[in-house]
């Protein structure tokens, strides 16, 4: 693999991720639990998508194929996107939903933090732009699984569920290969492993504020940012993302 | 037009002698162009009918959000689909303006959306149709969006303040969706045969349901006279037709599209175009519950309020009990 294999890699890593939780945020449209929420939903999902534009051109560039971000949105097939497993599941209900961006927040806004730090200027420069926005999506996040977590005993369950779901989805975002391994060399993303103490610390604080319980177990599911196993639910979020592009190639929109 | 059929409150307007001296002070500053505050005395018709026409405005703001909301998880490039969200987000940030501006006269926005909920307020009858194709997309920006700005630019002077300053801030985005809706008319329209396709085919099926958007022809407009004495409505249902009808025709034709009116053509006379009615039959079933989506849309905003119960009393539970600690502990000291 050469470096710019590995660089190719990370960026695809980095924009399938907020692709793909931009696309799932974006199906709450007018259908959240109060009006605040549906505006606060678009506006992460329009974040996201915005982030996606920046990694993803990166990616096609540095691919050097002439792939633009769309060509690389909507013309992979399931096995070349690199998102983590937690971000393509399901939204189920509003609390499963917020929970899964509050843990994916937790770990972008650790991220993007250190990125902004990368030896390549590029990467430096869509962090510091990206990390603006996460922060705030963290903060609101976190805002609502304390709200919810301690909240009601109804509410309180249903984050608790919620939990338990997800948190089996936590580790991949925490697992390093030969790409990373290229990153950390060339001085452009840390090892993900060495995100784990604060992140860590960030959710242990923000769940027992929400009276919510960390499972013990420490087992994770990954296939997603190696692609070397998806889940069933990415091919048919794609199916929908993908079909205009599909059903009409080569059409300017 | 955002309200339609506003039902005026009210037994018409009154003649000088037959007001009282709170209701002719009114009626002067309305005259003359002075603003309307919540804490100003107001006749309760007056109140009522706002509250009608403005709670209208906002729940066809909210399930304005749904045929667009139809297509964002469909949206062809990244451009395309981060353009939706901003509008679909602006439309709800209206949707709260003007809920915020109803709530200054005396009614919350809980009530109003179990009014909304129960039937008993409308929406927009334009949004009880289909958006069926890419192409849909682009001609609600241009027509629907267009249509709203048509009543709504009138209304930045309505007497009452809340609503006209709520008015004259969601003009300005209202003008931008409609340039963003003309914009991918230009692209389908400039594309390729399938994309010609879809332009024509959402013209044609979002044509009359547009024109339906103002409201019934004047001669059936029950009470306009009070609310335009009040300045509440701005210009005449027709009037407002007519112009939607004169500034669209010509950017129909840039786009090298067909208005599906055969009857469309240029009276010098009159210097307005001639055009076909819609089909008023139908604006009435659509308004009784009879449209193609009213069921989907009252259905997906019912499941969506109710699936959404807990959160909202989980988010209030966990208010009340950081207040109660709050103020344990300011007593404690
Ligand atoms: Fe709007
Ligand atoms: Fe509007
Ligand atoms: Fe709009």
């Amino acid at each position: 693999m050469t470096d710019q294999d590995a660089l190719f890699q990370f960026l695809l890593r980095m924009g399938d991720n907020t692709l793909v939780l931009g696309h799932r945020v974006s199906e709450w449209c007018g259908v959240s639990p109060v009006l605040e929420e549906d505006i606060a939903l678009a506006n992460t999902a329009l974040d996201m998508i915005g982030q996606t534009q920046f990694w993803l051109g990166l990616a096609g560039e540095v691919e050097g194929k002439g792939r633009s971000a769309d060509d690389l949105a909507f013309l992979r097939d399931v096995w070349d996107f690199r998102n983590v497993l937690l971000v393509e599941l399901p939204n189920g209900d509003f609390g499963q939903t917020l929970m899964r961006q509050f843990l994916f927040d937790a770990w972008a806004s650790t991220m993007l933090g250190r990125l902004m730090y990368s030896s390549d200027k590029r990467v430096a420069d869509i962090a510091e732009k990206a990390s603006k926005e996460v922060a705030y999506h963290v903060e609101r996040s976190a805002d609502t699984v304390v709200g919810l977590g301690d909240g009601t005993p109804e509410s309180h369950a249903k984050m608790q569920a919620a939990l338990d779901l997800l948190y089996p989805y936590v580790g991949e975002l925490f697992e390093s290969d030969a790409v990373d391994a290229a990153m950390v060399s060339a001085g452009i993303a840390p090892d993900p492993a060495s995100l784990r103490d604060d992140y860590d610390t960030l959710i242990k604080r923000v769940l027992s504020e929400a009276t919510l319980n960390v499972p013990a177990s420490k087992f994770t599911h990954k296939g997603g940012r190696t692609g070397y196993m998806h889940t069933e639910h990415l091919g048919h979020m794609l199916t929908q993302m993908q079909w205009l592009q599909r059903a009409y190639p080569g059409a300017t929109w | 037009m955002y309200a339609q059929l506003v039902k005026t409150a009210g037994s018409g307007v009154k003649s000088r002698e037959e007001m009282s001296e709170n209701e002719q002070d009114f009626q002067d500053r309305v005259d003359s162009d002075q603003k309307i505050e919540p804490k100003d005395w107001m006749p309760d018709d007056y109140r009522a009918t706002l509250i009608r026409q403005i709670g209208q405005h906002a729940h066809s703001e909210i399930v304005g959000q749904l045929p667009e909301g139809n297509w964002i998880t469909r949206a062809p490039t990244l451009e395309r689909k981060a353009i939706l969200l901003a509008k679909v987000q602006d439309e709800a940030g209206h949707g709260l303006y003007l809920y915020c501006a109803a709530e200054t006269l005396g009614v919350t926005r809980d009530e109003l959306t179990e009014e909304l909920l129960s039937g008993r307020m409308k929406y927009s009858s334009i949004f009880n149709y289909p958006t069926l194709n890419w192409a849909d997309i682009g001609a609600v920006g241009w027509l629907v969006d267009g249509a709203a700005i048509m009543n709504q630019v009138p209304l930045q002077r309505t007497s009452y303040g809340p609503y006209s300053r709520a008015m004259i801030r969601i003009c300005k985005e209202e003008s931008f969706h409609q340039r963003q809706g003309y914009d991918i008319m230009m692209k389908m329209a400039q594309g390729t045969e399938a994309q010609k396709k879809m332009a024509q085919d959402a013209l044609n099926r979002l044509w009359y349901p547009s024109l339906m958007m103002f409201g019934p022809s004047d001669k059936d407009s029950v009470h306009s006279a009070q609310s335009l004495a009040w300045k509440i409505k701005i210009d005449t249902n027709d009037e407002l037709r007519q112009r939607f009808v004169d500034q669209t025709v010509p950017q129909a034709k840039y786009l090298g599209l067909t208005i599906p009116d055969e009857n469309l053509k240029w009276n010098e006379e009159r210097g307005a175009h001639d055009y076909s009615d819609p089909n008023w039959a139908e604006f009435f079933d659509v308004i009784k519950g009879n449209g193609p989506c009213n069921t989907d849309r009252m259905n997906t905003r019912i499941k969506a309020w109710e699936d959404g119960a807990w959160v909202r009393e989980g988010l209030m539970a966990h208010a009340d009990k950081k207040a109660a600690r709050k103020q344990a502990m300011t007593a404690a000291e």
